[in-house]
Order: C-alpha cells, then structure tokens, then sequence
C-alpha cells in the first residue's frame, strides 16, 4: 500500500463533494477512480496532491502523515500528478516545458544563476539529461524541439506524462489522461501507463472510458455522490449491483424485462 | 543558426560600441542627458519586466519603489550624512527589504487583484512622500542632492561622467537580467507564470519564487531611483505618482512583455518618439493612444516579440520545407 486515506471528507458550503472515502493505493499496480459526473473524483485528487486541504480526514504516503502538506512539498516526496487540460506553455517548445520538470530535485539559487556557478551548469545540464529521459519514455524525442501548440491531443498528453514523470515520482495521478483522445491513441496511452508501472511507478487515474479503465486497471475504486459505493477488481465492480445502479440508474432486472 | 549567433553578438557589440562612443563624437547636452535618463528608465523597466514579463506577476506599485529609491538615497545622503556609496548600498537593501513586507503580502493576492493591491500600495507611497514634509519636503520636492561620490580617482561631477557611470548599471542589469532569465531560476519564474498550477504540482514553492521576483523588481526600481536622484539632483513627489507607472508600462509593452530585449528597445523608441513629438506638447498622448492600441491587437508580445514570433514562424516554415524536399529525394532513390 502506496498511499492511503483515511476518512477523507471535503465540504464546499453545504455540498459535500468527497464524503468519508477510505480508499488504498496499492503499490506497483494501475488504480483507477471512476464515477458519474460530479462525482468527486477530481476533488479526491484535489486533495491527496495537496490542491486544498480536506474538512476532515487524513492522507498518509508510505506511511506519513501528509494530509495538510502543500502540493509542491507532496511533490518532493515523489507524487505526481496530470491535469485534466494539460496546462503546458503551449508557445514554448515541448523540451522548454520539460526542463523545468526536474528543478525540484535541484538546489541552485538566484546566487547560482547570477554568478553562473558551476553547480547552475552542472544541475542546468542534469534538467536537460531528464527531459531527454522523459521524452524518449514518451517516445516524443523527435518533437523535442516542436512547439507545443501543434501537437495533436495525444501528444500533448504525453508530454503532460513526461512532465509528470521528469518529477521521479513514486506515485502518479493522472487526470482523464484519455479525455478529448480517439480510441486508437487511447490504446498507445494505456500502452504508456503499463510501461510506468513496468518501470516501478505506481499509476492512479480518473477515467472516463470504461473499456480502457477495465482492460489495463487492477485496483477500481466507485465514487458516487462523494461516496466510496464499490471498490475492488473489475469483475468485482462490473458485478456490483450498486455500481450499476448507479450508472444506468435503475434496478438490475430492469434490463431483464 | 550559428550565423544568426554571430549576427546578434555583432549587432550588440556595434551597439554596445556606439554607446560608449557617443558622448565623444557629440556636443549635444541635452541629448546625453535625455540618453543618461533613457537608460535609468530603462533599468526600471527590466525590474518591472522580472515580475510582469517573466513571472506572471502585474505590479502598479513600481513607481513608488522608484520614488522610495530616490527619497531613500537622498534623505541618507543629505538628511543623515552619509557617504554616497554607502548610502547607495543602504538604499538598495533598504528597497529590497520594503520590497520583501509588501511582496509577503501583496503575492497573497492574484491577477487583477495584485494589480489593484499594488496600485494602492504606490498610491500610499505618494501620499506618504507628498505630505511627509519634515523628511521628503513635500510638494516643494527634495533639493540639494549630492553627485555620485569618487570612486578612487574616478570622480562623477560632469554630465559625461554620469553618463558612463549610469550606462555601466544598465550593462550589468542586463547581464543579471540575462543570467536570471536563462537560468533554472529564470525557468522557475517562467513556470509560475505559465500556470501556477502546475508550477506547484511539479513542486516548485510558488510562494516563494514570487517573493524573489518581487524583490528584484523592487531592487531594480530602487537602484534606477536612486541614479535618478542623484543625477538630476532634485526630485519631487511626482516621481512615484501612478502615471509614472503606465510610463513603465507602455515602455514595456512597445518593446516587448517578457523579452530580453523589450525593455531597451521600448523605453528608447517611446521617449525618442516623445522627443520628436515635443511641439504637441500634451496631445502627444493622442499619437500615443492609437499606436498602443494597435501594438496590443498586431503585436501583444511588443516589438520585441513580433520580431521573436516572425523568425520562429520562419524557422519552422523553413524545416517543413527541407523535410518535404527529404521525402521528395527519398521518393527519388525509390523510384530510380
């Protein structure tokens, strides 16, 4: 178990958008998040990377204690994660989005910068040797030097992942990475998430498309209205009489008839 | 590529070249002296830029910062009696430090909010100057301020004398600015402006990378306040009146927002332009009004900007044809 919450509640006023949810990530595997609109998948995210602190509950990260931790601190200890529209420089070229990814693991200061310290050269050229890394795991090296307003959907996806993973995370969340993709790339995306876990980092995504979410996804847990309502394997959650309840909002039989 | 490396360092040191022999070869007071201002402007202008330009950030306090330079140098220099240089260092940490209060609290703000937040604050910074006659001398201004003090045998007293000295600041201003800009602070900076968001999920403190910046705007403005104090020797509360400000402002979006270049070119053309303009007295701003609208529609990234996107465009149009000719002649080899 990677990252677990316990009791984990978010109000806005009077909505509760997460209500109570326990949910474990286990480590080494592609968890998944689903749920109808509305449901509080991206506010669960929100809160486990630091976005906004919960109403109450608590978010431990191998072990520790980081609920109320603000998300660049989170991020240091290796979380990452993907927004829902990718938020990339999109003037900039991909690598010039990228370098930046590996500042958190960097210590030179405006002093360096002024001063052009040996360690500014040194750490400035390890930025650089990562985002090579990053875009040759993406399989985007030869779009280095592309802005990043004409690349397709997809692609800008990936460089989103390879931002993600410039960070050296342990832990992944990414936020409908298949969202306004076509199904063929979908399937290069889901392709690129197995190839994470291959290489040790843990994957938890909101998604969508329930075909992909039950091919590649080992860990499902159901939010609906806030609440947890299932949490399992997908045969378990594909079985569960409240999760399609939920979906297709009427009873099992209904379909029967 | 490399050619265009050549060009740009052979442009800048001609450039460099005719500034330094300038006041040689010409006679012109008054010209000197709208260039020794030109250049004071345009340190002000690169602090701005830090914050504006490359961190996202819209500052409207910058006169007051300027001003709070110019008052601090003169009240150490004349009121406290202070040596001149000493009083300069102590007037940049001095600025810095206001710098750094206000930042830790204006930064809590954003967008248009930390607009209006530090227009207030340039706003209280005027008020204070212009009714705080014991110490600033109110609306009558603050007169008798010293030259630069000698360095060893370099001795500050003639206008050309200043002209060098100011022209050696702007220099290293753009040497720092350059260093900051291409640096990983620089990429930090760029990053918060880009989207806070994800600044932060890639883990970069935006709290406090903000404050830096903040700062070296507020240390660029004090540094540009105090050479304007002691080069015009007098100054009055209007110096960190809001127009002043816009001032900045339109030197900044004429040349270029977030450009390294930008600020120079700006600040040069609009007070040449101005200059120029000196017979319509105050319907320059008529001239003024239009170009700038339609700059912000053809051009938002300024002069400076246009000029980065045209080559860009250039550039790429030029690899798509070269990869085009690729496939033709690899087409070629099949076919033959």
């Amino acid at each position: 178990m990677l990252l677990e919450t316990v009791n984990l509640t978010k109000k806005f006023g009077g909505l509760t958008a997460v209500d109570d949810v326990s949910f474990s990530v286990e480590k080494g595997k592609i968890n998944a998040i689903i749920g109808p609109n509305g449901a509080g998948k991206s506010t669960f995210f929100n809160l486990v990377s630091g976005y906004y602190p919960p109403t109450s509950g608590q978010v431990f990260f191998k072990g520790e204690e980081i609920t109320r931790l603000p998300s660049n601190k989170i991020a240091r200890l290796g979380i990452a994660r993907t927004f829902q529209t990718t938020n990339l420089f999109e003037r900039a070229t991909v690598l010039d989005n990228i370098i930046v990814g590996n500042r958190l693991r960097t210590q030179s200061n405006l002093w360096d910068a002024i001063l052009r310290t040996p360690r500014l050269k040194r750490e400035e050229q390890k930025c650089l040797d990562k985002a090579y890394e990053v875009l040759d795991f993406v399989n985007l090296t030869n779009h280095a030097h592309s802005v990043v307003e004409n690349l397709t959907q997809e692609e800008k996806k990936r460089v989103a992942f390879a931002l993600a993973l410039a960070t050296e995370p342990e832990l992944v969340f990414l936020d409908e990475p298949a969202a306004g993709v076509n199904p063929d790339e979908t399937e290069g995306l889901a392709e690129l998430m197995k190839k994470m876990v291959d290489h040790g980092i843990t994957v938890c995504l909101i998604e969508h498309k329930m075909q992909m979410i039950m091919s590649i996804a080992e860990n499902i847990m159901v939010l609906n209205f806030g609440k947890k309502i299932a949490e399992g394997t997908p045969e378990d959650i594909m079985n569960d009489e409240e999760v399609i309840k939920a979906y297709l909002g009427g009873e099992r039989h209904a379909e029967v008839k | 590529m490399s050619r265009l490396l050549l060009n740009k360092r052979f442009a800048l040191s001609g450039l460099l070249l005719l500034v330094l022999v300038l006041p040689l070869i010409t006679s012109n007071a008054y010209m000197i002296r709208i260039l020794i201002l030109t250049f004071i402007w345009t340190i002000a202008v690169y602090g701005l830029n830090l914050l504006a330009g490359y961190t996202g950030y819209l500052s409207l306090a910058h006169a007051g910062f300027f001003a709070l330079g110019a008052y601090t140098l003169a009240i150490l220099t004349v009121t406290v009696g202070l040596s001149y240089w000493l009083a300069f260092i102590l007037t940049l940490v001095f600025t810095s430090i206001v710098g750094a209060l206000i930042g830790m609290i204006a930064l809590r703000t954003r967008e248009h909010f930390f607009a209006i937040y530090t227009l207030c604050v340039g706003y209280i910074i005027y008020l204070i100057i212009y009714n705080w006659e014991g110490m600033t001398g109110g609306v009558r201004g603050f007169i008798g301020i010293p030259s630069p003090g000698s360095i060893g045998p370099l001795e500050f007293n003639s206008q050309i004398s200043n002209y060098y000295l100011v022209l050696f600041f702007l220099v290293l201003t753009i040497v720092v600015i350059y260093r900051i800009v291409h640096s990983l602070q620089g990429r930090t900076f760029m990053a918060i402006r880009n989207s806070e968001d994800l600044a932060k999920t890639i883990g970069i403190s935006t709290t406090k990378n903000k404050l830096i910046a903040f700062i070296l705007s507020t240390f660029f403005a004090g540094l540009a306040g105090a050479l304007f104090a002691s080069f015009t020797r007098f100054i009055g509360p209007e110096i960190s009146n809001i127009t002043m400000t816009f001032d900045f402002l339109v030197y900044l979006l004429i040349g270029g927002i977030g450009t390294l270049s930008g600020p120079v070119i700006g600040t040069f053309i609009i007070v040449w332009i101005s200059q120029e303009l000196q017979f319509l007295q105050d319907y320059r701003m008529l001239v003024f009004g239009p170009i700038l609208v339609i700059l912000i529609i053809f051009a938002p990234r300024g002069i400076s900007g246009f000029i980065i996107d045209w080559n860009l465009k250039r550039k790429a149009k030029k690899q798509q044809i070269e990869s085009m000719k690729d496939m033709e002649n690899n087409q070629e080899v099949k076919e033959g």
